[in-house]
C-alpha cells in the first residue's frame, strides 16, 4: 500500500495486491484483469463510485503493461479518508504511485489534474468542494508522463469546446509539477537503503 | 513534446529511473550500413542484456518499474556495447523466474505431483522423482505442509511453474525438503538480494551472535533455526528490521543482544 498525496485537504489511501491467482470467471487468457474498488469515507459504495472505479480502471488498464502477467488478478483498493474536492483527480494520482509502489510493470506513469470552469469563464485547477459546486462546469483529466497526452477525460456541467481545451492545456502544465513529486518522492524512498 | 525524450543510458547509471523514462543506446561504431567491412578483423559485436525492469523500445530501452539503474560490464570488454543494463526496484511481491532457489509449502499431493505455494500467482508443480536418488520404489517422503527448498526448471508467464530439487548433473546440492523445527517468515525482495550479495555484513554479524541455520528463498521467504527458541526469534526480528534500519542502529542492537 502507499500514502496518497492530496490538494488541498483530500486525501485517498491506495493499497495494490497482485499479481495473485484469479478466481476461474474473471481469468483473461492473454493479460491479467485489473480491478479497481473505490470506498467512501462513510457509507456504502454507489453508483458513483461504481461508475469512478471504471474510470480508474480504464486508465490504469492503459498504462499497466499486463500481458507480462496473464492469468492473474491485481487488486487496486482505494479508501478515501477525506474529501474536500478534487476527488478524482487525488484517486487517480494514489493509483498511480500505488502501482508504482507495488512494482508492477507500467508503460508509463499518469497523474489527474481537475479543472473548475466559473461563471466568469475563468479557470480554476485543483478546487475545493465549494468552487466545485459554484462552478459552472468541473473536468477531470488524466495525463500520461510520456508525451503528455489525455488517457481519460470526464466532465460536469457546460462548457464549450474551446474552454475545454484552454483547461486541457492547463492541466497538461500542473502535470509537470505532479510527475516531478512523483520522481521526488522515488528518491527519497531509494535514498534510504 | 519531444523534447527531453530519451537520456544517455550511461548518464543515468546508479540513477532512479521512473516507468516511461527512455534510455538511449550507445551507437555502436560497427553499424554502419553504407560500408561492407573487408578483412578478418571482427570487432567483439556485445550484445546488450536488458534485464528486469527494462523493455526494448524503438529509441532505446524503456523503463517499466521505478528504481536504481545499474550496469554491469561485459566480461573483458573496452566497449560498452556489450553488458547487462537492469532496474533495481524494491518489491514484497515474487514473480517466477527460472533458474530461482526458492522455498516452497507444500500444498497438496497430487499422484505423482506436489503443488508447492511459492508466493506467485500460480502454484508450482514439483515431481516426486526430482530429488536425488528417488526412484518409482525409493520414494521422497514429503507431507503437505512441508518446507521445500528448490529451483525452477520452467517459470515464464504462459505455463505453470515446474520445480526441481536436483541441479543439472542429478545432485541435490543443498535442495530438498528443510528439516523440523525453525522459523519461516518473509520479507521483501530487496532485503535477499542485499542478504544474497558476497560477504554479507549482516550475515558475518549476525553469526558471532549465535550459530545458526539460514535458508534464503528468493521468494522473500527466509528459513531460520537456532538451538533455542528465544534465540531463533531474536535472529528473526533482527532480520526482518534490517530492513528498516542503517548499519549503525543494527550494530546497536546487536550489541545489546549480545551482552545477553
Amino acid at each position: 500500500s502507499s500514502p496518497s498525496p492530496s490538494p488541498g485537504d483530500t486525501s485517498v489511501l491506495a493499497g495494490v495486491y497482485g499479481p495473485a491467482e484469479v478466481k476461474g470467471s474473471r481469468e483473461l487468457p492473454d493479460r491479467a484483469a485489473l480491478e479497481v474498488l473505490l470506498r467512501p469515507k462513510v457509507g456504502l459504495p454507489g453508483v458513483l463510485e461504481r461508475s469512478r472505479e471504471q474510470l480508474l480502471r480504464q486508465t490504469c488498464e492503459a498504462v499497466l503493461l499486463g500481458v507480462l502477467h496473464p492469468r492473474t488478478a491485481i487488486t487496486l483498493v482505494l479508501q478515501v479518508l477525506n474529501d474536500a474536492g478534487s476527488l478524482l483527480s487525488c484517486c487517480l494520482n494514489a493509483a498511480c504511485m500505488g502501482l508504482l509502489d507495488a512494482g508492477l510493470p507500467l508503460a508509463s506513469l499518469f497523474c489527474g489534474v481537475t479543472c473548475a470552469l466559473d461563471p466568469n469563464g475563468a479557470i480554476g485547477l485543483d478546487p475545493t468542494s465549494r468552487q466545485e459546486q459554484e462552478a459552472r462546469a468541473v473536468l477531470t483529466f488524466a495525463i500520461d508522463s510520456a508525451e503528455r497526452k489525455v488517457l481519460m477525460a470526464t466532465s460536469k456541467g457546460s462548457c464549450s469546446v474551446e474552454e475545454m481545451q484552454q483547461c486541457l492545456a492547463a492541466a497538461q502544465r500542473a502535470a509537470d509539477t505532479i510527475f516531478q513529486f512523483y520522481r521526488d518522492s522515488v528518491r527519497r524512498k531509494y535514498s534510504k537503503s | 513534446m519531444a523534447a527531453g525524450r530519451g537520456t544517455a543510458a550511461e548518464a543515468c547509471v546508479g540513477q532512479v529511473v521512473l516507468p516511461g523514462d527512455v534510455l538511449l543506446l550507445p551507437a555502436r561504431p560497427d553499424e554502419d550500413g553504407e560500408r561492407l567491412r573487408l578483412g578478418a578483423g571482427a570487432a567483439p559485436r556485445g550484445r546488450l542484456l536488458c534485464g528486469p525492469g527494462l523493455r526494448r523500445c524503438a529509441a532505446g530501452l524503456l523503463v517499466t518499474k521505478c528504481g536504481l539503474l545499474r550496469h554491469r560490464q561485459a566480461g573483458g570488454g573496452a566497449t560498452a556495447a556489450g553488458g547487462a543494463y537492469w532496474v533495481d526496484s524494491q518489491q514484497k511481491r515474487y514473480v517466477p523466474v527460472k533458474g530461482d532457489h526458492v522455498i516452497g509449502i507444500v500444498t497438496a499431493k497430487a499422484g505423482d505431483v506436489f503443488k508447492l505455494d511459492v508466493g506467485g500467482s500460480e502454484q508450482a508443480s514439483l515431481s516426486y522423482l526430482a530429488f536425488e536418488g528417488a526412484t518409482k520404489r525409493n520414494r521422497p517422503n514429503v507431507q503437505v505442509g512441508d518446507l521445500i527448498y528448490g529451483q525452477f526448471l520452467v517459470a515464464n508467464k504462459d505455463m505453470e511453474p515446474e520445480m526441481v530439487c536436483i541441479d543439472s548433473s542429478g545432485r541435490s546440492s543443498g535442495m530438498g525438503i528443510i528439516g523440523e523445527d525453525g522459523f519461516l517468515f518473509k520479507v521483501s525482495l530487496g532485503l535477499i538480494r542485499k542478504l544474497l550479495a558476497p560477504k554479507c555484513e549482516i550475515i558475518q554479524e549476525l553469526s558471532q551472535l549465535y550459530p545458526f541455520e539460514l535458508v534464503l528463498g528468493m521468494n522473500g521467504r527466509i528459513w531460520v533455526k537456532a538451538k533455542t527458541v528465544q534465540q531463533t526469534l531474536i535472529i528473526v526480528n533482527i532480520l526482518e528490521a534490517c530492513e528498516y534500519m542503517t548499519a549503525e542502529q543494527r550494530k546497536q542492537a546487536l550489541a545489546k543482544f549480545s551482552g545477553n
